[in-house]
Formats: C-alpha cells, structure tokens, sequence
C-alpha cells in the first residue's frame, strides 16, 4: 500500500535546505563554536578541560533533563532551581547539624526530590492548578521551607550554632566524593551525567513507559482513551524531575563544599534552557534525553570559551540568551514539524 | 418569489442580505457549492442541515469571520467585503454563536460585557467610566425589554444563569442595530420555558423588520418560529421553502435521498448470541430507561440526530462514563467499566466521535498510532519490540487499504479518511468483542466508508458485535444488519435492514422530533 506520490507533495529545494538546517544547524552551531575555541585558545583542547566543562555543566544539564521529563508528558517544571538549592541545604544540614554520614544525606535529599515531585504532581493533576503557576508556587514554597530550616544562614562545617555551640559535623569525605572523585579520568559527576542522560534516552525512547509519557504530552484524551493511566504517568514525570533536580543538588553542595543558602538559584534559567535547546537538535521537535545533553555541553563550551577570552560574567548570560533564541527559531519558526512542547499551555487538555 | 401565505409584514420584500454563488473550499475539500440565496427584512429564515452540511461555514462567510469565498455578498443591493466580524457588524450584520460560554469574558461584569465592542473602538470611551457603562448596558438590554437591576449588571458576566447570558450576547449583538441577526442554535442550553421567551424576543424583532437567520436541529421550534426553511447538504442548498412547511420533504432533503443506496452491500446478517445489553440505562436526564440487546455476528447501526443519546452509549459503553440509572452486562456478567482501561480489557473497543481530539497523536507516525493502546502486548519487560509493533502495524495499512508512503509515514500527511481508517483500524486489530464506532464516517469520503464497512462485516462475520454510530440515514443503511433509531433518548425503532424501507426509518426519525410539526405518513 505504498503510493507516496499521493501524499507527499514534492518538496522544493528550498523546504530541502531549510529541513537541512532545522536537522543539524544546531550541531553545526556547537562544531563551529569548539572549532573556533581550538584554534583561538590552546587551553581548550586538553583532556582536562573537557571533563572540566562536562563537570561543570552536570548539574545544570541533570536538572535539564529533569524539565525535559515534565515536557514530555506537556507540562514544565519551574521549582528545579529550588529543587536544587533544597537538596544542598537539606544536605548540609543532615551531615553537619545532624551529624550524619554522607549516605544518609544523600537517602534524605532524594526522598526530599521524590516529595517535591510529588507535590508538584498532586497541585497539577489533583488540584488542576496550571503547571507553570503551580510549579512557580512550589518553588517560593520551598525556598522559604529552606530558609527557616536554616535560619536563612548558609551552613558550612565548624560553623557556629546560635546556642554558641561550634555544630558537630561536617561535609563528610563520601559526600565530597560526588564532586571531587573519579573513575580512571572521569570525573563523578560526569559519570552520574551521562548514566542519567543513557537511562532517560533508554526510557523514552525504547520502552512502553517512556512512549506513554509523549502520547499522555500529545494527546491525553487520547491516551486515555488507549487505556494509558494518565495521571499516573503525569505523576512519574514530575517525582522523577523532583528526583533529578535534587541530584542535580547533590553534585552542587558537593562542589561548593558547604550548605550555600544561595546554591541553585540560576540553574533555572539554564535547566530549561537547555531542556528547550534539546527540543530543537537535531530536528527532532518534542523532548529528548540525547538533545539536553547536547544542550548542556553547548553551553559549557560557550561559558568556557567566554571564560577563556576573558568575556566578563554577564556577557555569558547574553550568549545563552542568543542561543535559546536561534533554538526557538528552529523549534517553532523554521521548523515545518509541529512542535510538541507547549510549555505551560497544555494543562487544560487533561 | 412565491409569497408566503403566512408573510409577517406585507409588501417588506427587501432584501437585506443576498448571496450570489457563495462557495467556500478549504483546500481541495469543497464545503459550500454556489451558495444564493436571500434574507429578507421581517423574515425569519431557518437554516436546517445534518453535521457537515456546510451551515457553520455559510454563518462564518456571513459573519466576515472566514473571508476566504468566492462569489458575492451583497448588502444593502450593493457587494459588500466581509473581512472581520467587526466590519459585518458595521454592514448591520450581527451572529451570535453557538457556544454561550465563548461569548462571555469571564472576569468582567455584565455591563462590561454587554458593551464590550466598545473595546475595539478606541476612539469611543478611551477611558471606561462605570456609569456610562451602566447606562450603555441599560440602553442594550432595553431592546430585549429587560429591566436588569445594578446589583445584576455589577456582578461576574460568569455567575449569569445559561439563559441569562444567552440573553446577554443577544442583546450585544442588537447594540449595533443590525439589520441581519445570525442565531446559531440559540435554544441548546435554554429551558423550554426560557425558549419561549427567547421567541417572544425575536417575534418582536421581526415585526420590527429585523431579518433573523435561525440554525436549529429542532423541528419543533422552526415549525413555531421560521417563515422560511433553507436545507443545506453537502454544501449545497437542497431546498428553499416557504410555509406550510412539508417535514417530510425537509428531512428527505436534509438526510439525502436513496438514490446512492443501491450498491450491494450484501444480505442483512442476523446476529446469534447477545454480547451486550443495556438494561434500563437513562440515556439522557429526563428521557424513559431504554433496554438494548447487542448481538454477536451482526452491525447494529444506531440512528439518530445529536442530543439523542448515542454518544451516550458509545460513552457507557467505553468506559468515559457511567449510567444515570440502569446497568450493562457484557457476556451475561455485570460490566461497569470505569475507564477506557477497563472497556479495552473486557474487549470492547470504541473509536470515539472526534478524530482530531480523541483519536490521533499528530506528528506521530502511523506505525506508532496504531500501536499506542497495545505497548504492553508490543513489549517485553517494558521494552517495545519494534518487529511485532511493525507486523500490526503493517497489517492494519494492509487489511483497511490505508493510502500511506508506510508505517514510518507521519499521521499529519494522511488525509482525513486514511486518518480515520487507522484510528479505525487501530481498534479492530484489538480483535474486540465488541466495538463501538461513534460517527466513524464524518469527513470520510465513499471509498473509505466502504473500506470501514468491509471491515466491519468481515468482524461481524467472525462472531463479534459491531455498533456503528450515526446521525446519517445513508451511512446506517450502508453498513447496518440491524437498525436502531433513537429519539431524544428513547428507541423508537429496532429492526433488521431487510426488514424496513427507507420512508419508515425516516418517519420514525420524524415521529417525536418535532412534536408540533405535523405528523403524516410518509407516502
């Protein structure tokens, strides 16, 4: 039953190209940008730079991914910043005020993640609240949470208690391992980036569970009517961006060695840009693990390169700006695919 | 002309709005052919037409909200543009639409809501000021002969009862002092009572020399209401009648003639075993508990106009919802599906009304469409085995004729029927008991029907229960065994095709619908 002629109208050179550029501008953006940095800076070619800018952007490209787990099913994910900045404090304060193992604040963190997902699945599919709003709410929520916890104070090792007394533990060694190990020469962090980004693609891509989450993101009516549970696998979405997000938490307090109140407070921004990113690589038009990833390290090499031409601060926060844009582009603008991201606009389809 | 013998206002044959060849085409997809016809001052013209008949594309022409015809419009004598809704308004044409609720700004108070064309004229009150809004929304509602106190016109335009917006909308629309009011089926959430005064409100706009244009499935309230009856069917105007008015003939021309019926569609199957029953389900808030036997080896067609309760048992049936009063068995056992999960599992199956909405992942591809209800069948601890994915696929494209460059092709390039053969054909490959197909021809062109009719036979044949849904006479009696019509809820006729002629099914279609209409036999 094959008779393409019918259906698809020759498509001129034109579409061809602009399908050409939708496909791999991206790719060709990224290239183009390391290639310039080969030749302008010398330093960026070592191995160790390269597992330094992947270090580097693993909390940002996990919480990513994470926002790319609640865009699947059609929704979005604002509180993985806080998410985030939660588990470092949460972390903090499980080893130096409680006095516990590394192990055990990690247990606790993501417990922490599973339930801010949670909330967040049971304000959006139960309360009906629209995820952007509902999402926004949970991260005041859980920024003012972390706050009180904390008395608004950053908590570091040594520190002194408001009773006078010096707190009893500190940043434990197993703790900092996340951040400062590695295995042969990649680093931790690395590791636990490109293991999460392998699972999510395995998952969506290859499994029933992850083509029930697009189909409940593209048309929920009917997935339901396909007998999908869709509130269920909109749940799994936002408890596993919580989950992730909280991750992406861990590696930053490992980094910074100590509870910074302040930690998380701009991975925001970046975890969905990079998740809108991935949406427009390769063409592909709805969430992907491969495409955040890629995401990610695009803008690790752009802060890095910035860096290394002594660009200063606010200029990176320009360039991701130009980036998110010319990703919009071809998401939405250039690209003859429909694109399934709706971010914030879908709820009412439920 | 031939004068109407009931003509509201003698010697007023003007007309106000005249169309010459309209035609509308969306794509290829022609919906409206050489449309002329005239609405005339202190003229009532109902505008009847089953789904699809191209009366919602001839109200968005009038109205200037699809600008895209050919032919003429002409306003006043003279040839008017009808680009937006706003410049129809100034031409003294004025539509009020279907949905209520969409005409209504929540948020805002009724006044506000009542003078909200101001809004879109910059000029006129740059700054609101709530007393002349008052005023404004007084002076509007006074042509309605509505008194509505401040307290009323202050509060939330979305606490207003149903009818009290319909009321709402209607006097906006009469702010402009159109010469040409469009109501599209303006009695659908109103009350009989609240009915009545609606046609008392446009009794008198008529004896003022409005021209009303009235888009109804009732009967009844043409027959009370309209001096003038046009019928639309596949975009082409079937019919212009004055009073008296002959139903008989209107409906014939609404539902299409027997002239396309004779094709063989085989002998009238009779079925075996029950499959389904309904017992005493309510199928609509007030109408009598109906009982239903689904039988094993025949297509049951159920017949019937919207708002007749089909849906309602495609729904029941299929697990998105559950019964006012009365209870389903399915196989001699209790069956109350609570979610589509549970009808897919018992092995009942429906493909729902809509295509767009309930039926097809856009972008997706065709294999994956057809795919989506059987992942854990397709799977192997959770992981999707692309080969017995491909076979079904492959076997779907194959059994139902889908016109596609393959299963990989995306759903987005098919045409409507082909989309429409793999949502059905989706559902078949479930191998169901029973499956339920609720308007499955709507927007499907002959070839594809007869694909899907096929198809039903051979799953009949192999001992399952078919229900095919339909507001079309045609369509039932192309692929129907057995007959069933249904009328505001109630099963007026049951029997097998061989057993009916054309005229009776109609005339059990006619015998309750319009209950003041007259009620003759079809000759």
């Amino acid at each position: 039953m094959t008779s393409p002629s019918v259906l698809a109208p020759k498509s001129s050179a034109g579409e061809r190209a602009s399908a050409f550029v939708v496909k791999w501008g991206f790719v060709a953006v990224t290239l183009a940008l390391i290639l310039f940095f080969l030749i302008t800076e010398p330093n960026f070619r070592t191995v160790d730079n390269i597992f330094g800018m992947l270090k580097f952007i693993a909390p940002t490209a996990i919480a990513g991914l994470g926002v790319m787990l609640a865009m699947t099913v059609g929704g979005i994910d604002l509180s993985v910043g806080a998410s985030a900045g939660f588990a470092v404090s949460i972390a903090a304060w499980t080893m130096v005020i409680a006095n516990q193992v590394g192990g055990v604040a990690v247990t606790v963190v993501l417990i922490c993640g599973l339930l801010i997902g949670a909330l967040n699945a049971f304000l959006i599919v139960v309360a009906r609240i629209p995820d952007l709003l509902a999402t926004l709410t949970t991260m005041f929520v859980i920024v003012g949470l972390k706050l009180i916890i904390v008395d608004g104070k950053s908590i570091s090792s040594q520190m002194t208690l408001s009773n006078g007394t010096t707190a009893p533990g500190k940043f434990t060694a197993d703790f900092l391992w996340l951040d400062r190990g590695s295995i042969g020469p990649v680093p931790v962090p690395v590791i636990i980036f490109l293991v999460i980004t392998v699972l999510l693609w395995f998952l969506l891509e290859r499994t029933r569970w992850g083509r029930a989450l697009f189909a409940v993101g593209t048309n929920s009516e009917a997935a339901r009517l396909s007998g999908i549970r869709v509130q269920w696998y909109r749940t799994a979405a936002y408890m596993g961006c919580g989950l992730l997000a909280s991750i992406a938490g861990l590696l930053l307090a490992a980094r910074i060695g100590q509870g910074d109140v302040s930690a998380g407070n701009s991975l925001l921004l970046d975890a969905v840009a990079v998740a809108l990113v991935g949406v427009s690589v390769l063409g592909i038009g709805r969430p992907n693990a491969w495409g955040t990833a890629l995401g990610a390290v695009l803008i690790a090499v752009m802060v890095t390169g910035f860096t290394m031409l002594g660009l200063p601060y606010y200029a990176q926060d320009f360039g991701k700006g130009i980036v998110l844009l010319i990703a919009l582009l071809f998401s939405f603008t250039f690209s003859r695919r429909r694109t399934v991201v709706t971010a914030g606009s879908t709820t009412s389809a439920s | 002309m031939t004068s109407a013998s009931s003509a509201p206002i003698e010697g007023h044959d003007v007309r106000v709005v005249s169309l010459v060849g309209v035609s509308v085409a969306y794509g290829s997809n022609v919906v409206l052919t050489d449309v002329s016809l005239d609405f005339r001052a202190g003229e009532i013209t109902a505008l009847l037409g089953a789904n699809g008949a191209g009366k919602s594309t001839l109200i968005k022409a009038l109205s200037g909200a699809n600008s895209r015809y050919s032919g003429e419009i002409l306003v006043g004598g003279s040839v008017a543009s009808l680009g937006s809704p706003v410049q129809a308004r100034q031409l003294g044409i004025s539509a009020v639409h279907q949905k209520v609720a969409d005409g209504i700004v929540p948020g805002l108070s009724v006044a506000e809501n009542l003078t909200l064309d101001d809004l879109a004229h910059a000029s006129r009150h740059p700054l609101r000021n709530r007393r002349a809004a008052l005023a404004d929304a007084r002076a509007a509602l006074s042509t309605l002969g509505l008194d509505w106190p401040d307290s009323v016109l202050d509060q939330d335009a979305d606490r207003l009862a149903i009818s009290d917006a319909q009321l709402l909308v209607l006097a906006r629309a009469l702010r402009s002092t159109p010469q040409l009011l469009i109501l599209d089926e303006p009695t659908s959430a109103l009350t009989a009572a609240e009915a009545e005064r609606l046609f008392a409100v446009l009794r008198s706009l008529r004896e003022q020399g409005l021209s009303i244009v009235y888009v109804s499935h009732r009967f009844g309230e043409i027959e009370a209401l309209a001096d003038r009856v046009v019928v639309l069917r596949d975009g082409i105007v079937q019919s212009n009648a004055v009073r008296p008015f002959e139903w008989n003939e209107i409906l014939h021309d609404m539902l299409g003639r027997a002239t396309d019926l004779d094709h063989d569609r085989g002998e009238t199957h009779r079925g075996s075993g029950v499959v389904a029953t309904l017992d005493g389900i309510r199928l609509l808030p007030e109408s009598e508990p109906v009982d239903l036997d689904i039988k094993a080896g025949e297509v049951l067609g159920i017949l019937g106009l919207i708002g007749a309760g089909k849906t309602e048992i495609a729904e029941l049936l299929g697990g998105l919802a559950t019964p006012i009063a009365g209870s389903l068995t399915l196989q001699g056992e209790p069956y109350a599906p609570k979610r589509p999960r549970d009808a897919i599992t018992a092995g009942v199956v429906l493909v729902p009304e809509d295509r767009q909405k309930q039926g097809i992942l856009p972008g997706w591809s065709v294999l994956r469409n057809i795919t989506l209800p059987f992942l854990s069948e397709s799977s192997v601890f959770g992981l999707v085995r692309r080969r017995t994915e491909r076979s079904r696929a492959e076997t779907v494209i194959q059994t139902l004729s889908v016109v596609a460059s393959g299963p990989d092709a995306s759903i987005d390039d098919l045409s409507g029927g082909n989309q429409q053969k793999v949502v059905v054909g989706r559902w078949l490959s479930a191998d169901p008991k029973l499956a339920i197909l609720d308007e499955p021809f709507r927007g499907v062109d002959i070839a594809a029907r007869r694909e899907i009719g096929a198809r039903l036979a051979a799953l009949a044949a192999d001992g399952a229960a078919a229900v095919v849904l339909s507001s079309d006479v045609d369509e039932i009696f192309e692929v129907a065994d057995r007959i069933v019509v249904l009328v505001g809820g109630s099963v007026e006729l049951d029997r097998y095709a061989d057993e009916v002629d054309r005229s009776t099914v109609i005339g059990a279609f006619l015998g309750q619908s319009h209950p003041s209409g007259p009620r003759k036999d079809p000759a």
